[in-house]
C-alpha cells in the first residue's frame, strides 16, 4: 500500500480503473450487474441518461463513503452500513429528480428507488470500496457507473430510433423523409422483451470481437 | 375475493417481475444454471415476499404516508415521512430476512440447509423491493390485497426461474454461437420468453 501514497492522481493504473469497465469489465455484459434497471428504463434515451447519470453519481460518491470508513466497519454489519449509504445517496437522487425533472422522475417510477439493489453498488463496493482508497474507488465508482451508462445509452438509442423513430424527443426519421418511402416504426422495440434481446446483441458483438471473453463450458 | 384472485394472477402472468419489468434479474441470471437450485431460491423468495410485502405495507399506512401517523396524536397528523420510505422499506426487508434466516435455522435446519445460502442474497434482490415499490405505487388500499400482491409476484418470480433453468439445462446439448455462450444466449432466451408472456396481456381481469 506504500507504493500507493505516492502515486500520481492520474497514473496509469487509475486511469485503468476508469477504462477497464467501459470494455473488457463492463458491469452489464461481462460482470453481469444492475441489468435489472438497465433494461427497464431504455424506451427513450431521455430516462435512460438520467438513470445512467444517477447510477454514477451514487456508485462514485458511495466508493468514496464507504472506502474512507472502511477501517471503522464492522465485519459482521458491513451490508447494512452499505445499504444505509447507498439509501441516503439515492434518496438525495431522487428528490433531486422529483424537484428538477419532475416528468422524467414520473418515468423512471419505482427504478430510481431500485438503484438501491441495484448490484453494481454491492458489487463494487465489496469487492472495490472495502479494499482501496477513496480515490481509486471514486475512479472505479465512475468507471462502473460510465460502463453501465454506456450499455444503457446503446440500447436506449437503437429502442428509441427503430421504435418510435425519434432521438431524444426529436422525430429523425419523419426529418429524413424516410416514411414516404414505406418504412414503419417497429413497434416491438418498445415492448420489454426486446431490451433482453438488444443487450443479448450487444454481447453477441462484445464477445464476437474479445475472443477471450468468451466462456468456456 | 374475485378481486384479490384478479391480483394474483395479474401479479403472476401479466406483470411477471421478471418478463414485464425486469426485477430481480441480476440473480436470476447468476442462479439459473440448474433446476434445483434454482427452485431452492424461488421458494426463499416467496418466503420472503410473503412476509415483507405486508409489514412495508403496514409501516407505509402508520408511519410514512402523509397523515398516517395521525393515530399518534392530533399533533402528528401533518407530519409526511414518505421522503424516508427508500431507507425503511430497505432496512425492514435487510431486518426480515436476518430474522426470517435465524428462526429457520433454529426451528427447522434442513429448510435452512436448503435456503440457507440463498437468503442473505435476497436482501438486495431488486425483486423484493421493487414488490414493496410497486405496492406503494400502485396503491393498494387493504392488507390482504397487497399479501396477495406479493405472493403472486413471489410465484411469478420462481415460475420465471424455474423454467428458464429448465431450458438452460436442455441448452447445454446444443450448438450455440461461442460468442453467445452462457450469458448471451440466456439473453435472448428471455426476451423470446418474455415475448411469449406477453400473450397474458390481452386478459382482462
Amino acid at each position: 500500500m506504500s507504493a500507493m501514497d505516492k502515486e500520481p492522481m492520474f497514473s496509469a493504473k487509475n486511469i485503468k480503473l476508469f477504462t477497464a469497465p467501459l470494455g473488457k469489465d463492463n458491469p452489464i455484459t461481462v460482470q453481469v450487474l444492475g441489468i435489472c434497471s438497465a433494461l427497464a428504463v431504455t424506451v427513450k434515451l431521455k430516462p435512460a441518461i438520467v438513470m445512467a447519470l444517477s447510477v454514477t453519481i451514487v456508485v462514485a460518491v458511495s466508493n468514496v463513503v464507504i472506502a474512507a470508513m472502511r477501517k471503522y466497519i464492522p465485519d459482521r454489519i458491513r451490508i447494512i452500513v452499505q445499504l444505509v449509504v447507498i439509501a441516503t445517496m439515492v434518496i438525495l437522487v431522487d428528490q433531486f429528480l422529483k424537484a428538477y425533472a419532475f416528468d422524467v422522475s414520473k418515468q423512471l417510477s419505482v427504478f430510481v428507488g431500485l438503484i438501491i439493489t441495484n448490484c453494481i453498488l454491492m458489487g463494487r463496493l465489496e469487492a472495490f470500496a472495502m479494499a482501496n482508497k477513496p480515490w481509486p474507488s471514486f475512479i472505479d465508482g465512475l468507471g462502473n457507473g460510465a460502463g453501465y451508462g454506456i450499455i444503457l445509452i446503446v440500447v436506449a438509442f437503437f429502442r428509441e430510433l427503430l421504435g418510435s423513430g425519434t432521438l431524444y424527443g426529436f422525430p429523425v426519421m419523419e426529418k429524413l423523409g424516410i416514411y414516404s418511402t414505406g418504412y414503419q416504426n417497429n413497434g416491438m422495440m418498445i415492448l420489454p422483451p426486446m431490451a433482453l434481446i438488444v443487450v443479448g446483441l450487444i454481447i453477441w458483438f462484445q464477445r464476437g470481437r474479445n475472443k477471450s471473453l468468451i466462456e468456456k463450458k | 375475493m374475485e378481486h384479490l384472485f384478479n391480483i394474483f394472477i395479474k401479479s403472476i402472468f401479466i406483470d411477471n417481475m421478471i418478463f414485464a419489468f425486469f426485477l430481480g434479474m441480476c440473480s436470476f441470471l447468476a442462479v439459473s444454471k440448474t433446476v434445483k437450485t434454482s427452485i431452492g431460491l424461488g421458494v426463499a423468495v416467496v418466503f420472503v415476499l410473503l412476509i415483507t410485502t405486508p409489514v412495508n405495507f403496514l409501516v407505509e399506512h402508520y408511519v410514512l404516508k402523509k397523515g398516517a401517523l395521525a393515530w399518534m396524536g392530533a399533533s402528528f397528523a401533518d407530519v409526511d415521512l414518505s421522503f424516508l420510505t427508500f431507507m425503511v422499506f430497505i432496512a425492514v426487508i435487510a431486518a426480515i430476512v436476518q430474522l426470517v434466516e435465524m428462526i429457520i435455522e433454529k426451528f427447522s435446519p434442513s429448510l435452512y440447509n436448503s435456503l440457507g445460502i440463498f437468503l442473505p442474497l435476497i436482501a438486495v434482490n431488486c425483486a423484493i423491493l421493487g414488490a414493496a415499490l410497486f405496492m406503494q405505487e400502485r396503491e393498494y388500499q387493504t392488507l390482504a390485497e397487497a399479501t396477495v400482491f406479493g405472493v403472486g409476484s413471489g410465484i411469478g418470480w420462481m415460475l420465471a426461474i424455474v423454467s428458464i433453468a429448465a431450458i438452460r439445462e436442455k441448452l447445454r446439448y446444443s450448438n450455440v454461437p461461442d460468442p453467445l455462450k452462457g450469458l448471451g444466449i440466456t439473453f435472448i432466451l428471455t426476451g423470446l420468453m418474455a415475448i411469449a408472456f406477453m400473450g397474458f396481456m390481452g386478459i382482462k381481469l
